[in-house]
């Protein structure tokens, strides 16, 4: 073994493939005779209702004995091992191998293992490889190790539900695809992961497929996220004809040279970053193709935690992170992606003031934070938007298992109008959720602050930054500060809304899932301190880290933000941070007093303005724009092709045809008059008319 | 010596008859009988023919009309039996299945 | 000569011959012994595939031309003469062909009772025409296969059809046959041209590429083979036969027409009309490129609001061989490659769809989707299975469907950017079409009653429907094996078809090609 444990790390995405592959037999051979034989009297039996049925059992206990479960099956605690097994041994396998990679000098921590060639088709060529640098083993690690939590998580939330195993199935595939999608060494290949969680997030968004909006919410990403496939497609092809490879190393090796040689023009650049950016705003859920990320709620919670909040959605960030050298040649692309991500950022987080379901704020708050990291990579700060994507993982993935306890609590409750009060009745849930909060508000000391806090200092002082840029994002911040303090008072502040029935079994959840919790709570605090810039004296070791990945480039391209920042004092940026830490207690205060304080005052606001408050809660009606514009105009155009075009035109010509050649016939058939002697007159005038012509012409001439 | 134009004066008198037997009668057992006269009608002329210009061609293309002639009354009358089972009628007026 | 010798020297012909003897044999067996005629037919299509099976082990992967070739004379007179081969272009198509029949064959079981023993030699007969159609390199005996095909086409869907199957039966008879007929002068002119032009008369394909034709006929030639083959393939806007036979053929039927017939069409483009006729193929590429593109993009829309399963999946072949179309007239090895690939993988996804419809509909015997919904919870092997054939049609990475539409469109882009961009849409309308089709059958609660009663797929269907998945996941993961084989052939094809393209037209007056010149003036 050459390179010691790093050969090995085919072992990251194969682990999770070998768990689909056990529960993959264990829900087909197992569990579903089970559940059939469970079912036996379809609709009668007693979970018929389905979804319904996953809230009744949440409704009573976490002990299912009373709801019907009469004992747990071997099979599920076989599943409960196998599925958090394999991701926490992926987890221990890539912690080796990053620590092995960390051991190499800096310029050479790039590992890349080839499997097998995969498409091969004249100059084409695409290996199955991964690849191992400081950017990958970042998202190796958040995804696995975050995963492991989730999947831990899973086991406890999940315990009352009926397809136990196919839920693992599906959280295990879709680590196993993300881990491709992290660690392939090409655009194809990260397609293939980048397509194959779209697939997961689809099945796990739909998994209660029994559920109408649930299966329409799944159908919407996986149809957004198609949108966005078709411009990575194209740029995959762009790419591949203007650099003659999708390998990354080969791809932008060749930028220099491209670049001399006039081939990759500017303009040519911006259409390629462009077309990635597009398929980034559907997977990372930016405008103009956000709107399927609050749908996508409609998921069991932990997938909400692991997919639309720590790791699949900010698969938009890491390929543009990746493709930097890319993106910064092309300053057209990079306003645009600066731009859409502030605006996200900031128009999501407005949605977010009125929502009431708990989890569609998280939903609203994690596509305004997307935002934020987009708005980094727009501005060139790459480091800073991974460093975001990072901590953003811990607590965001914090809140969202935090708020799956609450509705584990209040059997299946997500309207934060019927919470309040809760901190005595869950309190691991609410301390660690507190401390989440205070991450996202950027409260100094904790993980968000640090990202946070990097972000807006590069939107304000990069070269692509401005300090507008930086208003919206430092606005923005206030505003999430609001939205989640006013989360947390609505849900554990207070006096209680609860339905007595429910507030009867509220209870704090069982060690599966607190645990995760408080080890993610832990992340939420420490996780930036591996971060702290220089100019709080800290080390930046992050910095240093992703450094080999992201400063060849940008000595390539054009400036970058970082060094562009030497120029400004130490006191600006302490400054600015101090400014942006106030306006975060601003939004905190305001959330108090809203609350706490004055708690009929949002009511009175609502009233106010009641048209504005009612296109705020509406989303901006977004949604039925898009419906009335693209999915209507689409449908009826259809229905006009079938039956106008190919009904009606079409074969219209094909039977208009057919219905001449008929038509001919029916004349023509009046010959055959059906008495013999006639044919044979027919035939006898013939042939005298025959020998005639033959007679006469052998005169003639 | 008869002149030849006398037997192809013959020869059409009776191919003529059979033509106007084959068209005017209803009767299929008729028409056959006619068919066969125009047959022999031929038969005539060649035989005539292959005389006057001394081949014996004519006479055997005699036989050969006449062979066809025996074939083609057995399937005819064969046809014709089937027929008369199953319509229990010649009569060609009444025959007219074919009409649509 | 021993049977050991006869396979040596006369596979191909075998395999070919098999069948049709199978068929006789049937001939000999009472009426009603309906199992025992299944069991032998199954039995004998699947010998053929073995057989097959050879071919791709005793294939030459270097070697670019016509493999294992067998010669005879026929009608020598007239220069037309047996001659089948095999090479990189026809092998997958050829594989595909033998390895649908045993599958169509085992769905039959239950779904077809009445006059099984003719059903069943029909069957036969069309495999000896579909294997002969992929192997013939003389003209003369590719177009007796290509009508052979036709004939028990014909009774499958006029017999054993659904209620409109007369109107269906004729109007895929007809339709293809229009075409054909012009095929048939085109290749008669051909026959004479060749004959002018070197004093000897063959139908061989070889000798006939040899020719370098004159501008003017190659157009007209071009034009008449273009017509039969696009009725068959079918594209737009040629294409309306094709939801009316899916509907009215029963299962096996459809499965055939999608798997094979339709494979006709395109293999026909690449082996005849474009390599005849070069400097034509490139001339016309922009109006086939814009239908292909309309294809992909009308089929789709038009799959998207149908409410019968079957039409839905007719249609959505319609836009994939639209892809197909398009990536042969790429005129590149990416192109092309993901063509031929995209050609069985259609052939296996909308095969196995057409199958899966099937399944449901000998339970209900409806196949509206209105009249289903919530079955993932009474059917689950049936779910998980649609599930797969659907992402393998969506063309979602990791299935065979991802392989070959991104070849295609990435050799397209090359040469034809808007063309692929506008047909890359597709892919997103695929996801769309499917998915909703997918979400009202299986998801949901249970609304209809009827579908309580429904039972999971049986041992048999399993078994049939594994292989399939099986490829599914096997090209989609692994396409190696089935690229690496098509190279040299596809190889020289692309450099003989530039060097026959240069040299028609070195020796023809300038601008006679009207688009030719219209498109290189725009370059």
């Amino acid at each position: 073994m050459v390179n010691g444990i790093l050969d090995y790390l085919w072992l990251v995405p194969a682990l999770p493939l070998l768990g689909v592959v056990l529960n993959g037999a264990i829900a087909l051979l197992v569990e579903r005779p089970f559940l059939l034989k469970e079912a036996g009297l379809p609709l009668a039996g007693g979970h018929g209702a389905g979804h319904g049925s996953h809230d009744d059992a949440h409704g009573a206990s976490s002990h299912g004995s009373a709801h019907g479960h009469h004992e747990t099956p071997a099979y599920r605690k076989l599943v409960a091992f196998i599925a958090p097994g394999v991701v926490g041994a992926a987890f221990v396998v890539a912690l080796l191998c990053v620590l092995s990679l960390a051991s190499r000098p800096a310029d050479g921590r790039t590992f890349v293992q080839i499997l097998f060639p995969w498409i091969q088709a004249g100059s084409l060529l695409v290996p199955a490889a991964l690849q191992l640098d400081p950017l990958s083993s970042v998202m190796a690690l958040v995804v696995t190790g975050v995963g492991f939590l989730i999947h831990v998580y899973s086991v406890g939330y999940m315990s009352h539900e009926r397809a136990f195993a196919r839920y693992f199935v599906f959280l295990n595939l879709f680590m196993f695809a993300m881990l491709i999608l992290v660690l392939a060494n090409n655009y194809l290949l990260m397609f293939v992961g980048w397509e194959g969680v779209g697939l997961c997030s689809y099945l796990l968004i739909g998994f209660w497929y029994e559920k109408q909006s649930a299966s329409d919410a799944g159908k919407k990403a996986f149809v957004a996220n198609r949108i966005g496939d078709f411009g990575v497609l194209l740029a995959m092809f762009l790419v591949f004809w203007t650099f003659g490879s999708l390998t990354y190393t080969e791809v932008f090796a060749k930028v220099p040279l491209l670049r001399e040689s006039g081939v990759l023009t500017t303009g040519l650049a911006t259409v390629i970053t462009l077309l990635l950016f597009l398929g980034a705003t559907g997977k990372s859920a930016q405008i103009p193709l956000y709107v399927w990320l609050p749908d996508a709620m409609e998921g069991p919670t932990p997938v909400s935690a692991l997919i639309h909040a720590a790791t699949m959605v900010t698969a938009g960030v890491y390929m543009v992170a990746r493709s930097s050298a890319l993106f910064l040649l092309a300053p057209d692309t990079m306003m645009v992606v600066a731009v859409i991500g502030a605006v996200t950022a900031i128009f999501s987080a407005t949605i977010g003031i009125c929502q009431t379901d708990i989890k569609r704020v998280l939903a609203y708050s994690t596509v305004s934070q997307l935002g934020y990291m987009f708005l980094a990579c727009g501005v060139g700060a790459f480091t800073a938007a991974i460093f975001h994507l990072m901590t953003h993982a811990f607590f965001k993935a914090l809140l969202f298992l935090g708020s799956g306890s609450v509705i584990h609590a209040l059997s299946g409750e997500q309207d934060m109008q019927k919470m309040g009060g809760l901190k005595k009745y869950v309190p691991v849930t609410f301390a660690t959720m507190f401390v989440a909060t205070l991450a996202i508000a950027g409260i100094p000391g904790l993980s968000g602050f640090f990202s946070k806090d990097e972000i807006l200092w590069q939107a304000f002082s990069s070269s692509h930054g401005s300090p507008f840029l930086w208003g919206i994002a430092a606005l923005a911040a206030g505003i999430t500060a609001f939205y989640m303090f006013r989360l947390v008072f609505l849900t554990f502040f207070g006096k209680s809304r609860m339905d007595p029935e429910v507030e009867k079994h509220a209870h704090e959840s069982p060690w599966t899932m607190t645990v995760p919790l408080m080890i993610l709570a832990v992340l939420s605090v420490a996780g930036g301190w591996i971060g702290i810039p220089a100019v709080l004296g800290g080390s930046n070791l992050f910095e240093h880290w992703l450094a080999p990945v992201f400063h060849p480039v940008a000595a390539a391209g054009a400036a970058h933000g970082a060094e562009a920042a030497v120029h400004h004092p130490a006191a600006l940026e302490i400054g600015l941070m101090a400014l942006s830490v106030a306006i975060a207690l601003c939004g905190i205060g305001l959330a108090y007093f809203l609350y706490r304080v004055r708690t009929g005052k949002p009511a009175e606001i609502a009233k106010q303005w009641p048209t504005l408050y009612d296109v705020v809660y509406h989303k901006y009606y977004i949604d039925e724009f898009y419906e009335w514009a693209v999915i209507r105009r689409i449908v009826t155009i259809s229905i006009g092709l079938w039956e106008m075009f190919d009904a009606l035109f079409i074969d219209g010509i094909v039977n208009g045809a057919a219905d001449l050649v008929r038509a001919a016939g029916d004349r023509v058939r009046r010959l055959q008059g059906g008495v013999v002697g006639g044919y044979a007159f027919s035939l006898l005038a013939g042939a005298v008319l025959l020998v005639g012509y033959i007679l006469y012409r052998s005169v003639v001439q | 010596m008869i002149a030849p134009s006398a037997y192809l004066l013959l020869s059409a008198i009776l191919f003529g008859i059979g033509v106007v037997g084959v068209v005017a009668r209803k009767n299929i057992l008729i028409i056959l009988m006619s068919v066969e006269l125009m047959l022999n009608g031929v038969n005539v002329a060649f035989v005539a023919a292959g005389s006057y210009l001394g081949d014996a061609a004519g006479g055997v293309f005699a036989f050969m009309v006449m062979t066809v002639a025996a074939a083609e009354a057995a399937v005819g009358l064969a046809l014709l039996i089937a027929l008369y089972r199953l319509k229990e009628t010649v009569d060609i007026t009444e025959l007219k299945v074919l009409k649509w | 000569m021993t049977g050991v010798a006869l396979l040596d020297q006369h596979l191909l012909s075998v395999l070919i011959a098999l069948p049709l003897v199978g068929a006789a044999l049937l001939l000999f067996f009472p009426q009603g012994a309906n199992d025992a005629i299944r069991k032998f037919t199954l039995l004998v299509t699947i010998a053929d595939f073995l057989l097959s099976l050879s071919v791709v082990a005793r294939f030459d992967v270097a070697t670019a031309g016509m493999q294992l070739v067998e010669r005879a004379p026929w009608i020598p007179q007239y220069g037309i003469s047996y001659i089948v081969g095999v090479d990189g272009i026809s092998l997958w198509i050829l594989m595909l062909t033998t390895f649908i029949m045993p599958i169509t064959i085992a769905s039959t079981w239950s779904a077809v009772t009445k006059n099984v023993k003719e059903f069943m030699v029909f069957m036969l007969v069309l495999e000896t025409a579909m294997v002969g159609v992929f192997l013939a390199t003389d003209l003369f005996l590719f177009y007796i296969f290509w009508e052979l095909v036709l004939i028990p086409m014909y009774f499958l869907i006029g017999v054993w059809g659904g209620e409109r199957r007369i109107y269906a039966a004729i109007k895929f008879f007809l339709y293809t046959f229009a075409g054909s007929v012009l095929m048939l002068v085109a290749i008669i002119a051909l026959y004479f041209h060749h004959y002018a032009v070197t004093g000897v008369y063959t139908m061989d394909l070889m000798k006939l590429y040899e020719l370098t034709i004159p501008v003017k006929l190659q157009l007209w030639l071009f034009a008449a083979f273009f017509l039969a083959f696009a009725f068959k393939v079918p594209m737009f806007p040629f294409h309306t036969w094709l939801p009316d036979a899916h509907v009215e053929a029963p299962t096996a039927g459809s499965v055939i027409l999608a798997a094979v017939l339709l494979k006709m069409g395109t293999y026909g483009f690449l082996r005849f009309a474009m390599a005849l006729f070069p400097v034509a193929a490139a001339d016309w590429t922009p109006l086939i490129a814009v239908l292909a593109v309309i294809g992909i993009i009308y089929g789709a829309l038009v799959a998207m609001v149908q409410k019968d399963v079957k039409k839905l999946v007719a249609y959505s072949s319609v836009s994939h061989l639209g892809f197909v179309m398009l990536g042969l007239f790429a005129f590149n090895l990416q192109g092309i490659e993901g063509a031929i690939l995209q050609m069985v993988n259609h052939g296996i996804s909308t095969g196995a769809l057409f199958l899966i419809v099937g399944i449901i509909y000998e339970r209900r015997h409806t196949r509206l989707i209105s009249e289903f919904g919530g079955l993932a919870k009474v059917v689950p092997v049936f779910c998980l299975c649609f599930m797969i054939v659907t992402l393998s049609s969506i063309g979602v990475p990791g299935t065979n469907g991802f392989v070959g539409e991104f070849l295609i469109l990435l050799g397209a882009f090359k040469v034809q950017k808007w063309y692929a961009v506008v047909a890359a849409t597709g892919v997103i309308f695929a996801a769309v079409y499917m998915l909703w089709m997918f979400q009202r059958v299986m998801y949901g609660k249970i609304t209809n009653e009827e579908n309580l009663r429904l039972t999971d797929m049986n041992g048999r269907e399993v078994a049939y429907m594994l292989p399939l998945l099986l490829f599914i996941l096997w090209i989609g993961v692994y396409p190696q094996p089935f690229l690496r084989r098509m190279d040299a052939s596809v190889n020289a094809f692309v450099t003989r078809f530039e060097a026959k393209k240069q040299a028609a037209l070195a020796g023809s007056p300038a601008g006679e090609t009207m688009l030719v010149r219209y498109f290189d003036g725009k370059k």
